[in-house]
C-alpha cells in the first residue's frame, strides 16, 4: 500500500487547483479514494463518526448480486451448449462461455457510467458519488445476453445523464437508473429486449428457448417446475432468472440491513395478492394462460424476484418515510402482476411498475410527512 | 404524575477512558469568559484589560438583549481579549489572583422572595444564562414564563459524566436552585432521572418537582428526548433546561450569596491516562491537567464526543460543559478502508463487524470515515432518534431555508444534541448539527 500511496501523491499536486491537470481532479479524487480512505477529519458536529460510509454500503449490495451474476453466467453456457446439441460439458465450461459473454457488457456498463459520473463530478466539482457502483452491476443483469454493446453504452448514457445527472447525481434521482436504462432499450429496441425473437438461435453463438414469461403471453401452457423456477435454468435477463441465487442476495441484504425489508416483504405481498385475485377470473378467461398460473410461481418467474430484492429497495428512488415504503412497495407487487397479466403488449410488468411507483413515491411521502405535520398542529389544540 | 418511559431506539457507543469516580482538586491560574459559547449573543465588554474583577463581576453583557450579563468565575485581572475575524470577541482572559474574592449578593431563602427579585438576582450574577430556551436552544428570555422546567438528572452520552457522583455533598444547594426554578414557572419543574442507575439521594430526595424516570441507551439522557415524551413543545410553547450542576450554582448563589461556579468536571477519553474528575470553575484552563494527558496527535474536545467544542491544547473549559475528552486525532490515509471492516471502527451497522462485539469499548479517532455524499440510505436515523419529527425533510427544508416548512416539521422541538446520533452514524457524513443550527438560527432570525 506504500507504493500506491507514494505514487498518488506524486500525482496529486498536479491534478489539485492550480495543477497542470486540473481537469481530471475529480477522477484523480475517484481513484484516490478507492484505494484509501481519505484522511479527512471531523470539522463540525460530532466528532467521532461511523465506521462505514457510502462506499461500503454501496459496496455491500454488488456483493449481494453476485449469486445472481455467476448464476446468470453460468446458464449463458448452459443454455448454448443446450441449444448446439452439446451434451458433455462441464460446469466449468458452461461457466466460462458466459463469463466471457457477459464480461463485456459488465465492462461497457461500468465505463461508459463512471466516464460521464467522473465528467459530471468535474463540472460540479464534487466528489464521485457511489451510486453507480451499484446501478453499473444491475444494468448488465436485466439486460439479455445478446444485447449488442453499443445499446449498452447508448442505454447507461441516457439512464446516467437523464435519469441522474439532470436531477443533481446520486441521492438526487426519481426513477432507479438501472431500470431507466433497460425502460430506454425496451421502447427504443423492443425486438431486442423482450418477445419471442430474442433467444431464437441465429446463429451458432446464440442461445436459445424463449422465457417463460413469452410462453405465458403467448397463452401457451407452461412446461416449468417449480424447482426449475426456483433454480432459474432458462432463458431470461442474465440475474433474473435463478430465484435461489437472487434470494441469497436478498438475505445478504436483509441481514445487513441495507435494503429495507418493509418494501420487499410488502413488494412480495402486494404481488401475491394480486395474483391470487386474477386467479379468480382464470376460468372465465381461459385463453390468457397467466390467469391460472398460481399465485405463488407469479413471484418466481421472470423480473419479479431480482425486481423486488434489487431494484425496489433502490433507497433514492423509493420512499424516505418508512409508513411510506409499506405502500410504495405494496402497490409496485401489485402493479406489476396486473401489467405482467392483464396487458398483452408487455410480457413483464415488473420494470414498469417499479418506474411507476417511482414517480409516485415522492406524492406518498408527501402525505405520510403531512400526517406528521397535522398530528403536531393537533397536538396545540388537544394542549389549549 | 410522574411517568416512567422507556426509550428503545438509540445507540450507546462505548470508548475507551471512562472517568473513574475520583475526585481531585486543581490549581487554575488562568480563565476565559468565551462568547461564542453562546448562541446570538453579541459581547459588549463593561470592563478594560487590566481591570480588577471579582468573581461574580459583570466582564460583558449582551447587546442584543442587553439584561443579559455575563460575570467572572474568579477575583483576578482582566489580561487579554481575544478577537477573531471581523474582530469578533472570542475569549476575555482573567488572570486569577487567588484571592477568592466574591460579590456578596447576600444569603436569602428564595422561597421568601418575588419572582422579580429572583430574576434580578440571577441576571446580575451572571447565574441567569444557565438556563437555556426551547425552541431555538437560546439563553433564555427573562421577559417569558416558561411552561415548564425540565432538568435531566443522568447523562447518557459517551463517557457519560456520572451526575450522581458529582452531586455528592450538595443536596442543600441544588434543593435551592430548585426552589429558585420553581419561582420561575407556573407549570412544573420537571427532574428526569435514570430509572436503575440514579441512586442518589439528592435527586430522589428533592422536593417540589416532578421526578419522571427514564431508561434505555442514548439519547435517552437528553433532556429533548425526556421533553419530547413527557410534554411536547408545541408551536408557542416555551420551555426552559438547565442541567443539575447549574442548578447547584445557582442554589449557592442564595444558600452562600455569591456566584460560585465550581463543578465537577470529568477528565476522560482514550487519551487520558487516569480518567477521573476534577473541581473546575467556568471557562477554566485545562493546562493544568495536562501532565494526565496524553502527548500526541490529540483533539481536546470541551463537553463530549457527539456534541463538545474543539478547543486548543491549552485551551478553556466552556461554560455549559462538564467534561473535557480527549481522543485521538484521524489524519491518516487507511488503505481500502471502506472495503475491509477494521476492528478498531465503531459502525452503527451491520455492514462492519462491530455489532459482534457491543460491549468493547473503542478508541475511536476523529476520522470522517469517508467522504460527504448526498442522503442516499433510509430508515437508519429512525432506528438512533426516539421522536415523532421526519428529520431528512427537516433538514432539507433547512438547506432550502423554508422557514415555514420547517416549523411545520417541528424543528422548534430539537436542538442540535437531540440530532448528534444521527449526524453520527450518517453514511453521508453530512454535518447535521452545523445544519441544524443554521435552521434555528434563521427561525430565531425570523421570530425577533
Amino acid at each position: 500500500m506504500k507504493p500506491i500511496r507514494n505514487i498518488l501523491d506524486s500525482i496529486k499536486p498536479h491534478v489539485q487547483k492550480g495543477g497542470k491537470f486540473h481537469a481530471f481532479h475529480s477522477f484523480y479524487d475517484a481513484i484516490e479514494t478507492l484505494f484509501f480512505v481519505p484522511n479527512h477529519v471531523t470539522t463540525k458536529g460530532s466528532h467521532i463518526r461511523d465506521g462505514v460510509d457510502m462506499k461500503r454500503t454501496m459496496f455491500m449490495v454488488v456483493l449481494a448480486m453476485v449469486p445472481a451474476l455467476l448464476f446468470g453466467m453460468w446458464n449463458v453456457g448452459n443454455l448454448h451448449f443446450q441449444a448446439n446439441g452439446v451434451t458433455d460439458f462441464t460446469l466449468m465450461e458452461a461457466f466460462w462461455y458466459g463469463f466471457l459473454k457477459v464480461l463485456p457488457l459488465i465492462i461497457v456498463s461500468y465505463a461508459v457510467g463512471l466516464g460521464i459520473e467522473i465528467a459530471f463530478a468535474q463540472g460540479r466539482g464534487h466528489e464521485v458519488n457511489e451510486g453507480f457502483f451499484v446501478s453499473g452491476m444491475l444494468i448488465p443483469l436485466v439486460l439479455p445476453v445478446t444485447t449488442p454493446l453499443w445499446m449498452v453504452a447508448l442505454a447507461v448514457a441516457f439512464a446516467v445523464i437523464f435519469g441522474k445527472e439532470v436531477f443533481g447525481g446520486t441521492g438526487m434521482n426519481i426513477v432507479n437508473p438501472a431500470l431507466l436504462a433497460r425502460a430506454f432499450l425496451f421502447f427504443a429496441y423492443p425486438a431486442y429486449l423482450s418477445g419471442d425473437s430474442v433467444w431464437i438461435a441465429q446463429s451458432a453463438d446464440a442461445i436459445s428457448g424463449a422465457t417463460p414469461l413469452a410462453v405465458l403471453t403467448a397463452g401457451q401452457h407452461l412446461d416449468l417446475s417449480v424447482m426449475g423456477m426456483l433454480i432459474g435454468n432458462y432463458a431470461g435477463s442474465i440475474g433474473e432468472s435463478s430465484t435461489i441465487a437472487i434470494l441469497i442476495g436478498a438475505a445478504f441484504l436483509l441481514y445487513t440491513g441495507v435494503a429495507s425489508w418493509k418494501v420487499m416483504f410488502s413488494f412480495f405481498i402486494g404481488g401475491f395478492s394480486m395474483a391470487l385475485l386474477l386467479n379468480g377470473l382464470a376460468s372465465s378467461f381461459p385463453e390468457n394462460a397467466y390467469l391460472a398460473l398460481p399465485a405463488y410461481q407469479h413471484l418466481l418467474i421472470g423480473g419479479f424476484a431480482f425486481g423486488g430484492v434489487f431494484m425496489i429497495t433502490d433507497p433514492v428512488s423509493a420512499t424516505q418515510t418508512e409508513t411510506g415504503k409499506w405502500i410504495y412497495g405494496f402497490l409496485a407487487g401489485f402493479i406489476a402482476i396486473i401489467v405482467r397479466v392483464l396487458n398483452p403488449a408487455y410480457p413483464e410488468g415488473v420494470m414498469l411498475a417499479i418506474l411507476f411507483m417511482n414517480v409516485f413515491a415522492p406524492l406518498i411521502d408527501h402525505y405520510v410527512i403531512e400526517a406528521n405535520i397535522k398530528r403536531r398542529l393537533k397536538r396545540v389544540a388537544i394542549a389549549k | 404524575m410522574s411517568k416512567s418511559i422507556q426509550i428503545k431506539k438509540g445507540l450507546d457507543i462505548k470508548l475507551k477512558g471512562r472517568p473513574e469516580n475520583k475526585l481531585s482538586s486543581v490549581e487554575v491560574k488562568h480563565y476565559a469568559l468565551k462568547p461564542t459559547d453562546f448562541n446570538g449573543v453579541t459581547p459588549k465588554m463593561l470592563v478594560n484589560v487590566g481591570d480588577k474583577v471579582k468573581a461574580g463581576t459583570i466582564v460583558y453583557f449582551d447587546k442584543t438583549r442587553e439584561n443579559l450579563k455575563f460575570a467572572s468565575p474568579v477575583s483576578g485581572t482582566v489580561t487579554e481579549v481575544i478577537r477573531g475575524e471581523k474582530r469578533k470577541m472570542l475569549e476575555i482572559r482573567i488572570e486569577a489572583d487567588g484571592a477568592n474574592e466574591s460579590i456578596n449578593f447576600g444569603k436569602e431563602d428564595p422561597n421568601t422572595m418575588s419572582r422579580e427579585q429572583i430574576i434580578n438576582r440571577l441576571l446580575e450574577s451572571g447565574c441567569w444564562p444557565m438556563l437555556i430556551q426551547r425552541p431555538y436552544g437560546v439563553i433564555a428570555n427573562p421577559q417569558d414564563e416558561p411552561k415548564a422546567i425540565h432538568v435531566s438528572a443522568f447523562d447518557s452520552a459517551p463517557l457519560a459524566v456520572d451526575l450522581d457522583f458529582a452531586m455528592e455533598g450538595q443536596g442543600v444547594a441544588f434543593q435551592a436552585g430548585i426552589d429558585t426554578l420553581k419561582k420561575l414557572t407556573k407549570g412544573k419543574v420537571h427532574l428526569n432521572i435514570h430509572k436503575n442507575e440514579t441512586k442518589s439521594k439528592v435527586f430522589l430526595d428533592a422536593k417540589g418537582v416532578e421526578i419522571n424516570q427514564f431508561s434505555g441507551p442514548h439519547p435517552a439522557g437528553l433532556v429533548g428526548i425526556q421533553i419530547a415524551h413527557i410534554d411536547p413543545i408545541n408551536k408557542g410553547d416555551i420551555v426552559w433546561t438547565i442541567d443539575p450542576q447549574s442548578v447547584v450554582i445557582i442554589g449557592r448563589l442564595f444558600t452562600d450569596g455569591v456566584y460560585n461556579s465550581e463543578k465537577v468536571v470529568a477528565l476522560a477519553g482514550s487519551e487520558v491516562k487516569n480518567p477521573q474528575y476534577y473541581k473546575l470553575k467556568v471557562g477554566a484552563n485545562i493546562s493544568s491537567l495536562q501532565n494526565n494527558i496524553v502527548d500526541g496527535a490529540v483533539r481536546y474536545i470541551s463537553g463530549n464526543v457527539l456534541t463538545g467544542t474543539q478547543i486548543e491544547k491549552g485551551g478553556y473549559l466552556s461554560f455549559y460543559h462538564q467534561s473535557l475528552t480527549v481522543i485521538p486525532e484521524g489524519k491518516y490515509y487507511s488503505f481500502l478502508g471502506w472495503l475491509v471492516p477494521s476492528p478498531k471502527k465503531h459502525s452503527f451497522y451491520r455492514t462492519a463487524l462491530s455489532w459482534l462485539t457491543p460491549n468493547k469499548e473503542y478508541r475511536l479517532d476523529t476520522n470522517l470515515n469517508g467522504g460527504e455524499r448526498a442522503f442516499v440510505v433510509t430508515g437508519a436515523i429512525e432506528k438512533v432518534f426516539p421522536m415523532d419529527i421526519y428529520l431528512i425533510p427537516l433538514l432539507k427544508s433547512v438547506m432550502i431555508n423554508d422557514i415555514d416548512k420547517m416549523e411545520q416539521l417541528g424543528i422548534y422541538e430539537i436542538i442540535e444534541e437531540d440530532i448528534a446520533l444521527c449526524e453520527y452514524i450518517s453514511t453521508s457524513k453530512i454535518n447535521m448539527q452545523n445544519l441544524l443550527r443554521q435552521g434555528l438560527n434563521s427561525m430565531y432570525a425570523e421570530m425577533s
